[in-house]
């Protein structure tokens, strides 16, 4: 295929789901639900072709594919900053992921919300949704990947906020996007420290020119990195700005599978291994990056223990799992991470997606102490959700089992990591495995709780996408080779990771790890999972709550920031300096009144004010004339 | 080209609106639109016209005749690119104006499109002179018209307002005032000659402690004007009680009238002493970026929003000039064709939802997307546009600005980069207290909304008012050389102002 026909195809990946937005949104209300799924699925369609078929383009002989469309702007004489797409093995594995797995929860979202009034309108922001994405992950540039970058933030907080009625909705909406902000901002901040270290703000630039500039501990990589990590923990919902993940889980089901599952959380660890140039040349850094995932993915595993809704349980542990991404890269094992991204948005799409064919099928109850027995009245999405759990505990033979493996197994003899993360790891898959169990058995298991009509939707397109997508969670781990192998020219540069005197019972405690949890879990939530008379409620202890509200960050940020912010704000709502101005208006007023006060017509008041005046003039001319004078003049 | 033709046509065209009212009632807004038009036609078409034969890159002299002799002011014009680019920003919100108070206003018409159109001739004017008497005097033209405008047509407190806007102005001209006269007694002690021409000023060399206070009058005058904490406070009560058009007019144009003057003749005209300065005014900058988004967070009002919106962006124009770079100063000029369409956009809008349900209480509003989803997308872009989405306008010029000046002041650019986080929490509070929520109620407040039926959705006219600003905050945002093209030679503590001697 001529190279010029790849080139075209890759340019117009975004274009497709642009053009099916602006047809969306300006016909919005006249388009029939026929009408707007095949337009906005068929855009789907069309983008994940191309991506298959510029992907196949992708070799040892040509590693890398760029398109420019058009200059943007530009920095000084020389840096230009350009809508320009570049297409390496990084990249092509996240639009494989982005617009595939993007595909499938279109399909699933065309039958999910057919009866919504705003359809068309949501289908409109999921297509700009993937816009944005693609443009971030094909961004050359990082200012490009910046508007990728802010676009999904938007496109996030308008499906949040989708079903914007609810007060609820709205501050979850708001909350996201502010709190990404703050990520965007150290973000923005890494930029301008870039342009200033480097001169340039393409990607290939930066990383080549950071490993000319600078050697290993220099502090410049150190801040840069440190500011780019402060990005990526706000869009990755990471430690400590992970506390809108679990209030996102308000908008549509597809949303959660989409942007906080497969997509758009995936971008932090999409900029750390795109800027990998910059991060091996600061490995406290990386040390930092291992020590936030690890720290996140126990955190985000004590907090599933304890919740009641099943989409918070799905969203803490994807909190957890992106945790994981991070220790990975944090270890310096780079193409274990991405491969952990690539099967962590199967198999958590699938769970996300029968979460809400089974959350439809209860008629909206999300609530998992309300559910129960379901293996026998929901068969079809007990076996998928299963699916998805394994891969999800990592069991051998799934494709969690391959990535997640991949990534502890570096982790114990990484530089940058060490033992003490290793066993985090470990006890991170144990937290996994019981929280999941504790999921399975409230949820599948035990009595039924839930007593109406059960209303399992009979959508084929449902059912299609769900089944595609756990047949790509059980086969995932057969992609290992040809993700290592496109991965290879992307991470040239990382240095050799020395396998030295590993003991040999690592491997095993790793795989091992997650039947313990079953096992614990099989006896310690028995009662959720026999049937009996016993009524089940959720633990209510302090400790349980504490848990389930995420271990008590929301708490502090609204003592430390949100409500200091607002009282400031409100107690200098009338603005001081204009109070202070205001001073001088009222003085001059005060002056005003006793002025005008004397002007009172009163014929007293003015002799008065005479004599009075007559008298200061003659004490006065007394005082300062020389009395001496006065007696010369006298005598003579 | 002859800007002169321009601004009397602007004042004819303003006689003949408020003429033709008293004639025939509701003609003089469509002679106005009318006459605006012809008179932005001719703007283009002379530019292009002329285009070929002079480089605006320096200032290109238009006409220069006496006109008072015994003082030696002269009436003088000139142009280059940066006031072509705020003269054209003028004349396409002149028309926004004109749009937005179709239905607006509804006594003293004539009178109203007379004071409009007399005030944008003032700030043409400001744009063009070098003459600096004929500066001070255009600076004064513009204000009287605008005064009257917010006293006259303005909302419940509009007295209080205008004369605080009045007064607050006035005084700082005065100083400016000052300040020229001492130039020019200080042009006359080293020349022999008395002279208030910008081409002599700029060849004066003067001693740099005199420099530095004459710097100051001059800009203390452009930093009210601008407006910069901590000379701010007239800037909320002026756009809250303004008319739609008049908060237009005061956040699109006349706060770039305080921005021109910073390039044109304090970093000009004392290059040494502002450099001096510049530390102290970056950070002024950024108090008022960080200052403003705090202010507007808390406002309740949504016009009253939106007006400290403009302080927190008009913050970056300060920082951005006082780093004394290139990209920065790029980054500069952007911002205020960007804030001027952007902030032109939510005062419209403003309107827009005033005219339905008469009140600006962000308490009494919510829901309005549902009754008006095409105004809540436009309002969405506008939002985004306040905040810096990136893909409008104003990303590109945060971005240019906050690359440049962290050249310059990186512990300062940081802080004001934590503007944007302030600028994304009162976009939300802006964009989520007025459309989104339920309709019946609002977020916060137990006050009755209005009835569903009111709230209609945009009608044309309103529609080609808000599709004309995002089409241009969308175009300029994914290509803002279409401006920055022609300040490419950016260091601006080199850039040469000797004028070209050609006269029109």
């Amino acid at each position: 295929m001529p190279e010029s026909i790849t080139v075209t195809l890759l340019a117009l990946l975004p274009v497709y789901p642009l053009v099916s937005f602006v047809l969306l949104i300006s016909f919005a209300k006249r388009l029939s639900w026929h009408v707007a799924a095949t337009i906005s699925v068929g855009a789907m369609v069309l983008s994940a072709l191309s991506s298959f078929v510029v992907i196949q383009r992708l070799s040892v002989d040509v590693p890398v594919i760029t398109a420019h469309l058009w200059l943007w702007f530009t920095l000084s004489s020389d840096e230009q900053v350009n809508i320009s797409f570049y297409l390496d093995g990084l990249a092509a594995v996240m639009i494989c992921v982005v617009t595939g797995i993007g595909l499938l929860i279109h399909v699933f979202a065309a039958a999910y919300m057919r009866e919504d009034e705003n359809f068309t309108r949501f289908m409109a922001y999921m297509n700009l949704f993937i816009v944005a994405m693609l443009i971030l992950v094909l961004a050359d540039n990082l200012v490009l990947l910046y508007l990728g970058w802010e676009g999904v933030g938007l496109c996030s907080f308008l499906l949040i906020g989708f079903w914007y009625h609810e007060k609820a909705n709205v501050l979850a909406a708001r909350k996201a996007f502010i709190v990404t902000r703050i990520g965007d901002t150290a973000m923005a901040i890494g930029l301008f420290m870039i342009f200033k270290e480097i001169g340039q703000l393409t990607i290939i630039g930066v990383n080549e020119s950071a490993r000319t500039l600078w050697i290993v501990g220099d502090s410049q990589p150190y801040w840069i990195a440190l500011f780019l990590l402060g990005g990526a923990v706000g869009k990755s919902a990471q430690l400590p700005l992970q506390t809108w993940l679990p209030d996102a889980m308000a908008g549509p089901t597809p949303v959660s599978a989409l942007i906080h599952a497969a997509t758009m959380v995936t971008a932090g660890v999409y900029l750390i291994a795109r800027m990998h140039g910059i991060f091996l040349l600061a490995p406290e850094v990386m040390t930092y990056v291992a020590w936030l995932g690890a720290l996140t993915l126990l955190l985000a595993g004590v907090a599933a223990l304890a919740q009641t809704d099943i989409k918070r349980v799905l969203a803490y542990s994807t909190m957890s799992q992106i945790g994981y991404m991070m220790l990975s890269l944090g270890a310096g094992a780079f193409s274990a991470g991405v491969f952990h991204l690539m099967t962590h948005a199967f198999f958590k799409a699938l769970l996300f997606l029968t979460a809400g064919a089974i959350i439809l099928a209860l008629h909206h109850q999300q609530n998992i102490f309300k559910m129960g027995g379901l293996l026998k009245r929901l068969p079809f999405e007990t076996t998928l959700f299963s699916i998805g759990l394994v891969c999800l505990m990592a069991l051998p033979g799934s494709s969690g089992f391959f990535s997640k493996e991949a990534i502890i197994a570096q982790l114990f003899s990484s530089t940058t990591a060490g033992p003490l993360l290793w066993f985090c790891a470990i006890i991170g898959a144990l937290l996994t495995s019981i929280y999941s169990c504790r999921l399975f058995f409230l949820a599948f298991m035990g009595n039924a709780r839930f007593e109406a009509e059960l209303q399992p939707s009979s959508s084929k397109l449902l059912k299609f996408s769900l089944i595609a997508l756990a047949i790509l969670s059980i086969i995932g781990g057969v992609f290992a080779n040809v993700l290592t192998v496109s991965l290879a020219p992307v991470f040239i540069v990382t240095p050799v990771i020395e396998i030295l005197n590993e003991p040999t019972w690592l491997h095993t405690v790793a795989i091992v790890t997650p039947f313990v949890g079953i096992l614990f879990s099989w006896f310690y939530f028995a009662k959720y999972r026999i049937v009996s008379g016993v009524k089940i409620t959720a633990n209510s202890s302090s400790l349980a709550r504490f848990c389930r509200q995420g271990l008590g960050f929301d708490n502090l940020y609204t003592w430390l920031l949100v409500k200091p912010y607002c009282t400031l704000a409100k107690l200098n709502r009338k603005d001081i300096f204009d109070q202070l101005l205001m001073l001088n208006a009222w003085y001059v007023s005060l002056w005003h009144d006793v002025l005008t006060s004397s002007q009172n017509g009163k014929l007293r008041w003015y002799v008065a004010a005479i004599g009075l005046t007559t008298l200061l003039l003659l004490l006065t001319l007394l005082l300062t004339v020389n009395v001496g004078e006065i007696s010369v003049e006298a005598s003579s | 080209m002859s800007i002169t033709f321009v601004m009397c046509s602007l004042l004819i065209a303003g006689g003949l609106a408020w003429f033709a009212e008293g004639v025939k009632a509701n003609s003089a807004r469509y002679v106005a639109l009318l006459l605006v038009l012809i008179v932005s036609a001719y703007f283009v078409f002379a530019l292009i016209m002329t285009n070929s034969s002079a480089d605006y890159n320096q200032l290109h002299l238009l006409v220069r005749v006496a006109w008072i002799n015994s003082f030696n002011i002269e009436y003088a014009l000139a142009i280059d690119y940066l006031s072509i680019v705020l003269v054209s920003l003028t004349l396409f919100l002149s028309l926004i104006c004109i749009l937005v108070s179709w239905h607006e206003i509804k006594e003293k018409v004539g009178f109203y499109y007379f004071n409009l159109l007399a005030s944008i001739a003032g700030i043409i004017g400001v744009f063009t002179a070098v003459d600096m008497f004929l500066f001070f005097f255009f600076w004064e033209v513009m204000l009287l018209p605008m005064t009257a405008l917010i006293a006259i047509w303005g909302h419940e407190n509009k007295h209080f307002a205008a004369i605080k806007f009045f007064i607050f102005t006035q005084v700082s001209s005065l100083l400016m005032l000052v300040a020229i006269i001492a130039m020019a007694a200080v042009h006359f002690k080293q020349t022999g000659q008395l002279s208030f021409f910008y081409q002599d000023w700029l060849t004066l060399d003067l001693p740099l402690s005199l420099a530095q206070y004459l710097m100051l009058g001059f800009f203390i005058a452009f930093a009210v004007k601008l407006p910069s904490v901590p000379v701010h406070s007239w800037l909320p009560d002026a756009h809250t009680q303004a008319p739609t058009a008049g908060s237009v007019l005061l956040a699109g144009v006349l706060l770039k009238t305080g921005a021109y003057g910073l390039i044109r003749f304090v970093l000009q005209l004392f290059p040494e002493a502002s450099l001096n300065f510049a530390p102290f005014a970056a950070t002024l900058g950024v108090v008022s970026i960080l200052y403003g988004a705090k202010m507007a967070f808390a406002q309740q009002d949504f016009k009253r929003l939106v007006a400290y919106s403009s302080i927190s962006h008009m913050g970056f124009v300060m920082l951005a000039l006082f780093s004394f770079n290139g990209v920065a100063y790029q980054g500069a000029i952007l911002t205020l064709v960007a804030h001027g369409l952007s902030s032109a956009a939510l005062f419209s809008l403003a309107g827009m939802i005033y005219s339905r349900i008469h009140s600006r209480n962000l308490m009494n509003m919510g829901g309005f997307w549902q009754g008006a989803p095409r105004m809540g997308g436009f309002a969405l872009v506008f939002a985004a546009a306040a905040f810096g989405l990136p893909g409008l306008a104003n990303f590109v010029a945060e971005f240019l600005s906050l690359v440049g000046a962290y050249q310059v002041y990186p512990l300062l650019t940081i802080f004001a980069a934590l503007g944007l986080i302030g600028s994304a929490i009162y976009g939300m509070v802006l964009f989520q207290n007025s459309f989104q929520g339920d309709f019946k109620g609002s977020l916060q407040a137990s006050l009755p909304a209005p009835k569903k039926s009111v709230f209609k959705d945009l009608s044309r006219r309103e529609l080609l008012v808000c599709s004309a600003l995002v089409s241009l905050l969308i175009v300029i945002g994914f290509y803002p050389n279409l401006i920055l093209i022609f300040f490419q030679t950016a260091d601006i503590a080199l850039v040469n102002n000797n004028l070209v001697g050609a006269v029109q």
